[in-house]
């Protein structure tokens, strides 16, 4: 049976695709369905409208001039800073650093918190973590000579909460953990991890680059010291990242960057350091990208990240049924789409998923096929490669029925399963 | 493949190509083996296992396994038929031609590509052709790690230098 229609959700998602201009377009003829949000979702018209707005009245460097243009810009970064600030529950808004994308985020920590550490130390990640939350912690342990651990997931693709309970000690300098993975879909238990992680002393980063557009993610109540997520993922521009973190950890970290706008005096052989956050602000920020993202978060904001939320849960229980109408593909992740977010990794076992996506795409259906940057994880499922579809606000029950019927395609194509098309 | 309008998927999958992924040639293990290399799209995370027999110059037999996608599949089962008999300067230029035609240029007149012609549309299909090419340029870095008195070469497809 499949999932009732989508009462619960409390706003339409075909009115608001409609404010996403290139939804409009097609691909090979065919209207675009796009199911590669986890990627990088498309720019609702307000955040356009805003980067225009920005480079034809407000266009200045921030933080260095005099003049009504300098100090209305900066005004504007500013805000930004403070509304991300408000949006994932950050008290102090020095906490907020901005980034190019959460990758840089998390290297930032890594290598300025991971200064602190040295050989005998440990490292604590998991197995379903994304190459952004693994590569960088590698760099640190060829670096310094700590000990990396990892989480094990089970079957149904949850971290394995027992053995992470094992793997901690107080030799666990680092926590660093997604709060939900851009494969499987899986929720984490972000909290409850950061309190055990808390008992040991250790410092809890969260890769929330997946959690944070989809979910209500709350740093305070998180109760962790580092979250790092990206615009571009949220209905904003590209090249626009953060690291929010607690204001008395960034002030013991050094800058990753020397230049302009980090420094409070320079002579010719001496530097000091500006005040969080700006000492990890070298150089001109992505100013522009950063005014156009207040117009995402005042449609998040509207919408509301419990309907936001209702809306991804409701999508992706029609899809898991749909897809497990086709019969025969294999489904990673959680089976309940209350224990996952808006996003489907699936295989079929007789056709590869990159012939998947080319096919998809001749329907005009955007999924992505491959590692999805999680190598370990692939590895671990014993697969080479999965295709994914994952939603965002503006996708509908129609987009999944388009998937649907391109896997049919496929499969007639291939002359697999019977399937007609 | 054109941005706009409908692409034809039968240009891509030709029903030569469909019968080498459903029975793809040179799966049989080789006697002996005196060339060896891993090939790897760390895109897509396609592997070829490639073993090469040697008779003097000659290619005596070839041996491919791994997985890939359907392309990939299908033009490591052609170069299974396609090179053995072939002295090695032989198949090291065809590797190479196959890399012209794949970024843009045509098959040298006079020339035998064999069901390896069944690819050509994947040109169409930019995001493609790397799965085309894995197994050719595999085979370029297992003979060239043999000349060097190597045993085995490391190759991925992003050293293969996309147009």
């Amino acid at each position: 049976m499949l999932a009732p229609s989508p009462q619960a959700s409390s706003f339409d998602p075909k009115v608001l695709a409609a404010h996403f201009p290139i939804l409009s377009r097609t691909v090979h003829g065919r209207r675009l369905v796009y199911l590669d949000n986890a990627a990088t979702t498309q720019k609702p018209d307000t955040v356009l409208a805003a980067l225009a707005r920005y480079y034809t009245t407000l266009n200045a460097n921030v933080h260095r001039g005099v003049h009504t243009l300098a100090e209305e810009a900066t005004a504007a970064f500013e805000f930004t800073r403070r509304r991300v600030a408000r949006f994932v529950g950050a008290p102090d808004p020095r906490g907020v650093i901005m980034t190019r994308n959460a990758t840089e985020a998390l290297n930032l920590v890594a290598r300025s918190w991971g200064e602190r550490l040295s050989v005998g130390d440990e490292v604590l990640l998991t197995e379903m973590e994304h190459h952004s939350n693994l590569v960088p912690w590698i760099m640190l342990a060829r670096q310094r000579g700590v000990a990396l651990r990892h989480v094990p997931i089970d079957d149904n693709g949850r971290l394995n909460l027992r053995v992470f309970a094992q793997l901690l000690s107080p030799r666990t300098r680092i926590v660093a953990v997604t709060a939900m993975s851009n494969v499987l879909g899986t929720i984490n238990p972000v909290a409850e991890m950061a309190e055990a992680a808390r008992r040991v002393g250790a410092v809890v980063v969260v890769d929330g680059a997946q959690a944070v557009p989809h979910l209500q993610v709350d740093f305070a109540a998180l109760g962790c010291d580092f979250l790092a997520f990206s615009a571009h993922k949220m209905y904003g521009p590209t090249g626009l990242g953060f690291l929010v973190g607690r204001p008395e950890l960034l002030e013991m970290m050094q800058p990753l960057y020397g230049g302009g706008e980090m420094i409070r005096e320079v002579r010719l052989d001496y530097a000091s350091w500006n005040d969080i956050p700006y000492k990890f602000e070298a150089g001109t920020p992505n100013i522009a990208d950063a005014v156009a993202f207040t117009a995402a978060l005042d449609l998040l904001e509207e919408l509301g990240m419990d309907a936001v939320r209702r809306h991804e849960v409701e999508l992706t229980g029609y899809a898991l049924e749909r897809l497990a109408s086709l019969g025969g593909l294999e489904i990673h992740g959680p089976r309940d789409a209350s224990e996952r977010g808006g996003l489907v990794s699936f295989a079929d076992p007789q056709i590869h998923p990159h012939d998947l996506a080319t096919i998809l795409d001749t329907h005009g259906v955007a999924v992505r096929a491959g590692h999805h940057c999680a190598q370990p994880l692939m590895r671990r499922l014993g697969v080479p490669a999965t295709a994914r579809a994952s939603f965002a606000i503006y996708n509908h029950r129609d987009d999944v029925d388009a998937l649907v019927e391109g896997l049919r395609h496929a499969r007639a194509y291939f002359g697999v399963g019977g399937a007609a098309s | 493949m054109s941005e706009h309008g409908e692409v034809n998927l039968d240009e891509l999958y030709r029903e030569v190509v469909l019968d080498h992924h459903r029975h793809p040639r040179g799966r049989h293990p080789l006697p002996r083996v005196d060339a060896r290399a891993h090939g790897f799209n760390p895109v897509c995370g396609d592997e070829v296992e490639l073993a090469v027999a040697l008779d003097g110059e000659r290619i005596a037999g070839v041996e491919i396994q791994g997985h890939g996608c359907a392309i990939c599949t299908a033009s490591g089962s052609m170069m299974a038929e396609l090179v053995p008999g072939r002295s090695v300067g032989e198949a090291e230029a065809q590797v190479e031609t196959f890399r012209s035609v794949m970024h843009g240029g045509t098959w040298p007149t006079g020339s035998d590509p064999g069901d390896l012609e069944a690819l050509e549309g994947v040109k169409h299909f930019p995001v493609r052709v790397k799965c085309a090419l894995l197994p050719w340029v595999t085979l370029r870095d297992a003979l060239r790690a043999w000349r060097q008195g190597h045993a085995q070469a490391e190759t991925t497809s992003e050293e293969e230098g996309a147009p």
